[in-house]
């Protein structure tokens, strides 16, 4: 159990310090992490899990204490919730006393504009493998598809979208 | 540590939050928002609250999406220590994620309760492939901007191919990929500013 506790307390600190551009950055690798080297959910879970913290209200990062409560338990909870918003939080402080000094200096702007490439491309894979882990069906890669259109063309609040993706999965329409 | 020039000011009248204040007024948007908080962020801060003025907002909002992390996270911990230091910004972060937290544990268990019912299964299958067509709808808002761009292009997509399709490690991509995106934004700027 400790040892549970520390490898997931080591990757969500990683993740809290690598996420650049935002929580969805972060996906892939904290997926690759507890599927595919600590096998401790499946893909499928694992997709479930990001759908769950979508329909709850609050910040995007909330599959964060879910995947600890799936692994163990409350103080899994507590781990990976310290774990992500810890050393992030800290930084924040830190980088406060100093943000006066820099935030003028040219470098600051180079090098915040010079990681958005890397944002695309991380927010982009995170919607490659989330939809590989969710689309294990053709009416699945439907919605998908739907979804993704509607999200971008329309402004149907998410949570309509979901609501509706909910619904028609719940019909059984395609699925075994 | 922040002393309002606005104090002169009689138009302006600012309230600066206590920690028990802190709390709540993110307990609040943690319940309220869903998909984005940042925004109902703002009007309670900036507008409703007066907090602080719009540009100081701005200013930390800059600052937040600088750092790793979730902006809205980073937020509630900045404007916390700004007005009542580590206490302020521990309250402003706890009360942000309790209630989500709460809801989407009540969610998961609800979930492993029932994943072996068929109904509940094809809900949440359904439910996971909406959010997923969600993300995908972000990707590309994000990644149009960069259409002319034909570098930044370049690279997004090596990122992408190397977590995505290699799946190799975060941390590894991220020390070769950073260095050269950001030099390679920097070297592109210089290009442009001399004629």
């Amino acid at each position: 159990m400790t040892s549970v506790l520390i490898a997931l307390a080591l990757i969500f600190t990683q993740l809290s310090l690598l996420a650049f551009g935002g929580g969805n950055t972060i996906l892939p690798e904290m997926q690759r992490q507890v599927v595919e080297i600590h096998h401790w959910m499946s893909a499928q879970q694992f997709g479930a899990m990001f759908a769950l913290a979508q329909a709850a209200p609050g910040p995007n990062m909330m599959i964060v204490p879910l995947v600890g409560w799936h692994v163990a338990s409350w103080p899994g909870v507590l781990v990976t919730t310290l774990a992500k918003f810890g050393p992030s939080s800290l930084l924040t402080g830190i980088a406060m006393q100093l943000w006066e000094r820099f935030k003028d200096r040219p470098w600051r702007r180079t090098v915040q504009a010079g990681l958005v490439p890397m944002t695309v491309g991380l927010v982009t894979a995170s919607a490659a493998v989330i939809t590989q882990a969710s689309a294990h069906e053709w009416i699945l890669a439907a919605i998908v598809a739907a979804c993704a259109i509607a999200a971008s063309t329309t402004r149907l609040h998410p949570l309509l979208l979901l609501g509706f993706g909910a619904l028609v999965g719940l019909s059984g329409i395609g699925q075994i | 540590m922040s002393t309002p020039a606005s104090l002169a000011d009689p138009e302006i009248s600012r309230t600066e939050p206590t920690v028990a204040q802190l709390f709540t007024g993110f307990l609040l948007l943690g319940l309220i928002g869903f998909g984005g908080v940042l925004p109902l962020a703002r009007t309670m801060v900036v507008e409703q609250r007066r907090w602080m003025s719009g540009k100081e907002f701005t200013e930390l909002l800059g600052l937040c999406q600088f750092l790793p992390g979730g902006n809205i996270n980073n937020m509630s911990v900045a404007i916390g220590l700004k007005f009542r230091g580590p206490a302020g910004a521990l309250a402003a972060l706890l009360g942000l994620i309790a209630a989500p937290t709460a809801i989407v544990i009540g969610l998961g268990i609800l979930y492993d309760h029932y994943q072996d019912d068929p109904h509940i299964r094809h809900l949440f299958a359904g439910l996971a492939a909406a959010a997923a067509g969600l993300l995908v709808a972000m990707a590309v808002k994000i990644a149009l901007p960069l259409r002319r761009k034909p570098v930044a292009i370049a690279i997004a997509l090596l990122c992408f191919l190397a977590i995505a399709i290699l799946r190799l490690p975060l941390l590894a991509t991220m020390l070769v990929l950073a260095p050269i995106s950001v030099l390679a934004s920097w070297t592109l700027d210089k290009g442009e500013n001399t004629p």
